[in-house]
């Protein structure tokens, strides 16, 4: 089997999506750790370096661009430039969110949080494990680990839920941390947001894998 | 209140540790489209061949589906041209060739020795490789089968009509008496396909029939195939994947393993086969990954 410059190519971008896939790991890390330490800094950082990730996410959409015009590549390597397309995006988006968290960080830091973080931070620790499930699935081409990222998305919805339930409850109690709760209750949004992008890169592994996109996204929100 | 902990791996444990392109297998479910030919035109069983002792193709069965265009691909020397001809028997003109198994066109086996191989070859026509008009007037070219076989009616309709449909006719009408040799190789190309028109095939057999031509030419004749395909039953043999892909409904790939002798390895749709093919060699051989 010869390695030609297209199949090193091709490894080369494989290698960039969990790269950038890293880095969008690290912003949604930074924001919740910005939230939580009440580190305005550090939220700021986290919204200047989301266009890096733009910039990246460009980058490949390009190199995209050219190996699908330069190489009409068929089957896998079809399948895989397709899947790199979908999945970029995604990671953007995810990284999205990661920066909305940095601005409502940024809003809310100056006071003592208006309702416990807990429910907040284990919708992010959920939603990061999503997220490496899903690109370790992509890089193993495993589908089994690609629709347990889609399972466990039900578990983040259901995060959700109760996080609303609680800030909403919070508010009522307490008419004053409506502001502080309504922020938060944007947090978790992102949250569950990220869950979704993470289930829709599972879908694009599954896709890679098999030549069939499936419809793993059916969350209530 | 509890302090919430987020954990951070200094580097990301989803780093790929292989990238072993054999474990970027084609497992699991594939496209939900239905394969099944309901309406064949031909319909290969166990087809073998051997030049001599070598045995060049084994038991390859599957049906051409009637009004497509079905792409042989493969490998050099997988046995793809051995088999097209034996749809229309030309290999009975190599000597030392011997066959087994049943080739049905429509219900009558045309291996069977009571059919008549040059009636066979009016009703599945072939188009070659390098453009072979014979070194006589374009009008010719088109008439001489029917000439052959005793056409009665009006040959001057019989000749336009074929170049017409061989999306030929606006460029040599005004030169009908002028050699065949003389036209372009893409020209000739479709003058050779006018020539197996005039006779009222019901298949068309085309070897490579692009692969002497510039990409003009080649892009006019996979167009005319696919007009073609609404009256004609094409079989084309193509080493290029793009072809295949562009103009074919449906795609066989053969390969020859050791032993030489050329098998089917798969055959479905043609966009299946193009993006999610289900055996490896074929992934391998799409992806020029051998061959
Ligand atoms: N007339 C012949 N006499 C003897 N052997 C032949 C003859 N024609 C083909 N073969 C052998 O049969 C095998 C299949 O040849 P065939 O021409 O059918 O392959 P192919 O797939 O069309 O290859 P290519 O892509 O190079 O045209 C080869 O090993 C070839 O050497
Ligand atoms: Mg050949």
């Amino acid at each position: 089997m010869t390695l030609t410059r297209f199949n090193r190519e091709l490894t080369v971008l494989e290698a960039d999506v969990l790269e950038l896939g890293a880095m969008v790991d690290r912003q949604i890390d930074r924001a919740m750790r910005a939230l939580v330490d009440r580190d305005i800094p550090l939220a700021r950082a986290v919204i200047r370096d989301d266009g890096e990730l733009n910039r990246a996410r460009f980058h490949l959409d390009n190199v995209c661009l050219s190996l699908l015009a330069q190489n009409a590549p068929y089957a896998g390597d079809l399948r895989l430039i397709l899947a790199v397309l979908g999945i970029v995006t995604e990671l953007e988006r995810a990284g999205d969110h990661a920066e909305g968290i940095g601005r409502i960080v940024v809003l809310i830091a100056g006071a003592p949080p208006a309702a416990p973080l807990d429910e907040l931070a284990e919708m992010a620790r959920r939603a990061r494990r999503m997220l490496s499930d899903a690109l370790d699935a992509f890089a193993r081409r495993d589908p089994e680990l690609a629709y347990r990222v889609g399972r466990d998305d039900d578990g983040v919805d259901a995060l959700y839920d109760r996080a609303y339930r609680t800030l909403v409850d919070a508010m009522i109690a307490r008419p004053s941390a409506v502001e502080g709760c309504t922020r938060l209750l944007w947090v978790s949004h992102n949250l569950e947001r990220i869950a979704d992008r993470s289930t829709n890169i599972a879908e694009r592994v599954v896709f890679l894998v098999s030549g069939t996109l499936p419809q793993m996204n059916v969350s209530s929100h | 209140m509890t302090q919430p902990h987020i954990d951070t791996p200094a580097t990301p444990h989803w780093r790929p540790l292989s990238r072993s392109r054999a474990s970027a297998a084609t497992q699991g479910a594939v496209g939900a489209e239905t394969d099944e030919i309901t309406d064949a035109a031909i319909e290969a069983k166990e087809i073998s061949l051997w030049y001599g002792s070598a045995q060049a193709i084994g038991d390859i069965t599957l049906k051409i589906e009637r009004h497509r265009v079905t792409a042989l691909i493969g490998p050099s020397g997988c046995g793809k041209s051995t088999f097209l001809r034996c749809m229309n028997r030309m290999n009975d003109l190599i000597p030392s060739v011997r066959m087994t198994g049943e080739l049905f066109l429509d219900d009558q086996n045309i291996l069977d020795q009571s059919v008549d191989p040059v009636e066979l070859r009016r009703v599945v026509g072939m188009v070659f490789q390098k453009p072979n008009p014979f070194p006589k007037s374009v009008y010719d070219n088109v008439a001489f089968g029917a000439r052959i076989n005793g056409y009665k009616g009006n040959y001057d309709e019989l000749v336009q009509h074929a170049l017409e449909r061989a999306a030929l006719w606006d460029e040599v009408k005004d030169k009908l008496h002028t050699s065949g040799l003389a036209l372009s190789g893409g020209q000739q190309q479709r003058l050779c396909i006018a020539r197996a028109l005039a006779v009222n095939p019901q298949v068309i057999l085309m070897d490579e029939p692009c692969s002497a031509l510039d990409p003009i030419a080649t892009q006019r004749i996979e167009d005319l195939m696919r007009e073609l395909a609404e009256d004609y039953t094409i079989v084309v043999v193509t080493h290029n994947m793009q072809q295949a892909a562009r103009v074919s409904d449906r795609t066989a790939f053969m390969l020859a393993r050791e032993d030489r002798v050329g098998r089917l390895v798969e055959y479905g749709l043609t966009e299946q086969i193009f993006t999610a093919p289900r055996d490896q060699r074929t992934e391998a051989y799409i992806t020029g990954r051998f061959g």
